[in-house]
C-alpha cells in the first residue's frame, strides 16, 4: 500500500535508476543504480574477438566501483552521500569508473596517495606517523633518499613528513615511504621548518589537486609561496611573511564555500592591498 | 539557535539547511486514495494529527568528522560522529568497526533511561552501517539533547542518521525514527509532543530503513493490541516517506553549493 505519488518522486525508496542518468546528481546511501546493459558490440567486432580470444569473450564492459559504491549483483549500491561521477575508460566503449564525490573530513588510507603526516614516535628502525586515519602509519628509516644503515635520516618526533602509501588496506597497518620506485625523493621527505599546517575537507583537496585548478593558478599569482597538499586533507603553506602565510591559509580554507565570482572578487582585493 | 561562532563568521557561510515541512495528516489522507485498504481505518478516525516541523543543519561542528542537529517541533538533538577512528584494544573487533553511542542528557548525568536509548540507537545503526569495511576501528556517535518536547528517541535517530551521512560512514541504507502514541480513547498521534506522550495509553517508536521501509528497531511502552501495533507501524511507514524526502532535500541543498 505504498503511496504511488511518493514513490514516483525522488524518494530514496524509489526503484533503481540507470547510473548514466544520475551522473552529477546527489545520490544517497541505499539507492541502487542500474548499469547500462552492454549494448552488445557490433556483430563483426565480436566475431573478430571470438577468433582472437577463442572462448574467452568478456560478456560486458568492465565497470570499476570507486569510493562510495558497492557491487551487488548487476547493480551498484550507493553507500555514501555525494555526487555521482563517472570516467570513461581509455579505450572508449561502456564501463569505466563510477564513484561518489563526497564531502568528508576523515581520511582512510589509500595505496599510492601522497599525504602529510606528523611523526609521533621513533621505535627502533621505524617511525610512527599520524596521517589522520584510524591508526598511525609506519615509515622505515631506510625509505628516505640516500638513507643507509649507517647514514640515518634526521627525523625528529613532531616533524612533518610528505610521503606516499605503499601498503594501505583495511586489514593491515598502513606503510609509507618517502622515495619513489627509482629511489629518488621526488619532492617527498621531511618538510622544512616554519610554514603553517592546517586541515581542510577531503573534497577541497581533491578539487585543488584537479588538473588545471584555477584556484591554485590564481594563488600562485598572489604571493610567491611554497605549498604542499596531502590527500589526507592537510595543507602546508609557507610564504615570505607570516602575514602572507595566514592570508593564504584563510583564502584556501574559504575557497570551499565560495562561488567563482566571490573568489575572483577576493583575489582582486588581495592583490590590490 | 546557531552557535555563536557561526553568527559572526565572515565566510564560509554556515551550511544551514533550514527547511520547514508543512506536512499534515490531512495531506496523507488525500494521498492514500481509495485503494488504501486497511489504512483507510486510520483516516476515518478523523483526528488532527501531523508530523511537526522538521529542520536540520549539517556540518555545524568543526571538530567531529560529521555532525548534525535535528529539530522536530521543539525537540532538538545535536550529534557529532567520529570515525573510522582509533579504537581501544579492549573494544577492538577484528572483523568490523566498533560502534559506540553516547547520549548526553540536557542536565545531569546519564541514567538508566539514557543507557537504554543508547543501546537502541546503537542496534539501529549497527543494522545499516557497513562496519566490515573498516575493521579494527571505532565509530563513535555522541548525541547531546538540547531540548526534549516529545518524540525524543525518534529525533535522536534522525539526527544520528544525518550525522553518519555527513561523516561519510558507509551505510547500506538511511534510517529514520518515528514515534506514535495511542490515546486512551483509541486515537493515533504521530510525532507526539511531551504532553501527548504523558496522556497516552501506549507509546511506540519505530526505526525504518529507506530502501524498503522495513522495521529496524521498535520499542514500546503501554498497552495495545496487535492490530493497533500494525496500524501504528503502517502510519510510521507512511510518515517515513516524508522524512526521507526531507533528508533528500536537505542533502541536495548541502551538495548544491559545491
Amino acid at each position: 500500500t505504498q503511496d504511488p505519488a511518493l514513490r514516483g518522486q525522488s524518494g530514496p525508496g524509489s526503484g533503481p535508476r540507470l547510473a548514466r542518468t544520475m551522473l552529477g546528481q546527489v545520490v544517497l546511501p541505499g539507492e541502487e543504480l542500474l548499469l547500462p546493459e552492454s549494448a552488445g558490440p557490433n556483430a563483426e567486432g565480436s566475431a573478430e574477438q571470438m577468433l582472437r580470444l577463442g572462448s574467452i569473450v568478456r560478456p560486458r564492459a568492465r565497470v570499476v566501483c570507486g569510493p562510495g559504491l558497492r557491487r551487488c549483483g548487476d547493480r551498484l549500491l550507493v553507500t555514501k552521500c555525494g555526487r555521482l561521477r563517472h570516467k570513461e575508460p581509455g579505450g572508449g566503449g561502456g564501463g569505466g569508473v563510477y564513484w561518489v564525490d563526497s564531502q568528508q573530513k576523515r581520511y582512510v588510507p589509500v595505496k599510492g596517495d601522497h599525504v602529510i603526516g606528523i611523526v609521533t614516535a621513533k621505535s627502533g628502525d621505524l617511525f610512527k606517523v599520524d596521517v589522520g586515519g584510524s591508526e598511525p602509519a609506519s615509515l622505515s628509516y631506510l625509505a628516505f633518499e640516500g638513507a643507509t644503515k649507517r647514514n640515518r635520516p634526521n627525523v625528529q618526533v613532531g616533524d612533518l613528513i610528505y610521503g606516499q602509501f605503499v601498503v594501505a588496506n583495511k586489514d593491515m597497518e598502513p606503510e609509507m615511504v618517502c622515495i619513489d620506485s627509482n629511489g629518488r625523493a621526488n619532492g617527498m621527505g621531511v618538510i622544512g621548518q616554519d610554514g603553517l599546517l592546517f586541515k581542510v575537507t577531503l573534497g577541497l583537496i581533491r578539487k585543488l589537486l584537479a588538473p588545471e585548478c584555477e584556484i591554485i593558478q590564481e594563488i600562485g599569482k598572489l604571493y610567491p609561496l611554497e605549498i604542499v597538499f596531502g590527500m589526507n586533507g592537510r595543507i602546508w603553506v609557507k610564504a615570505r611573511t607570516i602575514q602572507q602565510t595566514l592570508i593564504l591559509a584563510n583564502v584556501l580554507e574559504a575557497c570551499e564555500h565560495m562561488t567563482t565570482e566571490q573568489r575572483k572578487q577576493i583575489f582582486s582585493r588581495l592583490s590590490e592591498s | 539557535m546557531l552557535p555563536k561562532a557561526f553568527r559572526h563568521a565572515p565566510w564560509p557561510p554556515p551550511e544551514v539547511v533550514l527547511y520547514w515541512l508543512g506536512f499534515t495528516w490531512m495531506e496523507m489522507e488525500k494521498d492514500l486514495g481509495p485503494s488504501a485498504g486497511p489504512d483507510a481505518d486510520l483516516s476515518s478516525r478523523g483526528f488532527g494529527c501531523s508530523l511537526r516541523h522538521f529542520a536540520c543543519e549539517q556540518n555545524l561542528l568543526s571538530r567531529p568528522d560529521g555532525s548534525a542537529s535535528f529539530l522536530q517541533g521543539d525537540t532538538s538533538v545535536l550529534v557529532g560522529v567520529y570515525g573510522p577512528a582509533e579504537v581501544k584494544v579492549s573494544k577492538e573487533i577484528f572483523n568490523k568497526a566498533t560502534l559506540e553511542v553516547i547520549l548526553k542528557p540536557k542536565i545531569g548525568l546519564p541514567g538508566v533511561a539514557e543507557k537504554s536509548r543508547e543501546r537502541l540507537i546503537r542496534n539501529t545503526c549497527e543494522a545499516v552501517v557497513l562496519g566490515t569495511l573498516h575493521p579494527r576501528t571505532s565509530i563513535t556517535i555522541v548525541l547531546q539533547i538540547v531540548s526534549d518536547a516529545g518524540s525524543l528517541l525518534a529525533c535522536c535517530l534522525n539526527a544520528a542518521c544525518l550525522a553518519l551521512v555527513d561523516a561519510g560512514v558507509p551505510m547500506k541504507a538511511l534510517f529514520c525514527g518515528v514515534t506514535c502514541v495511542l490515546d486512551p480513547d483509541g486515537g493515533l498521534v504521530l510525532d507526539p509532543t511531551a504532553k501527548q506522550e504523558k496522556e497516552a495509553r501506549a507509546i511506540l517508536t519505530f526505526a525504518l530503513d529507506s530502501t524498503e521501509q522495513k522495521l529496524l528497531m521498535s520499542t514500546t511502552k503501554g498497552l495495545y493490541s496487535v492490530a493497533e501495533f500494525q496500524q501504528c507501524l503502517a502510519a510510521a511507514q507512511h510518515a517515513s516517506h516524508h522524512i526521507f524526502r526531507f533528508y533528500r532535500d536537505s542533502l541536495q541543498r548541502r551538495y548544491s553549493k559545491s
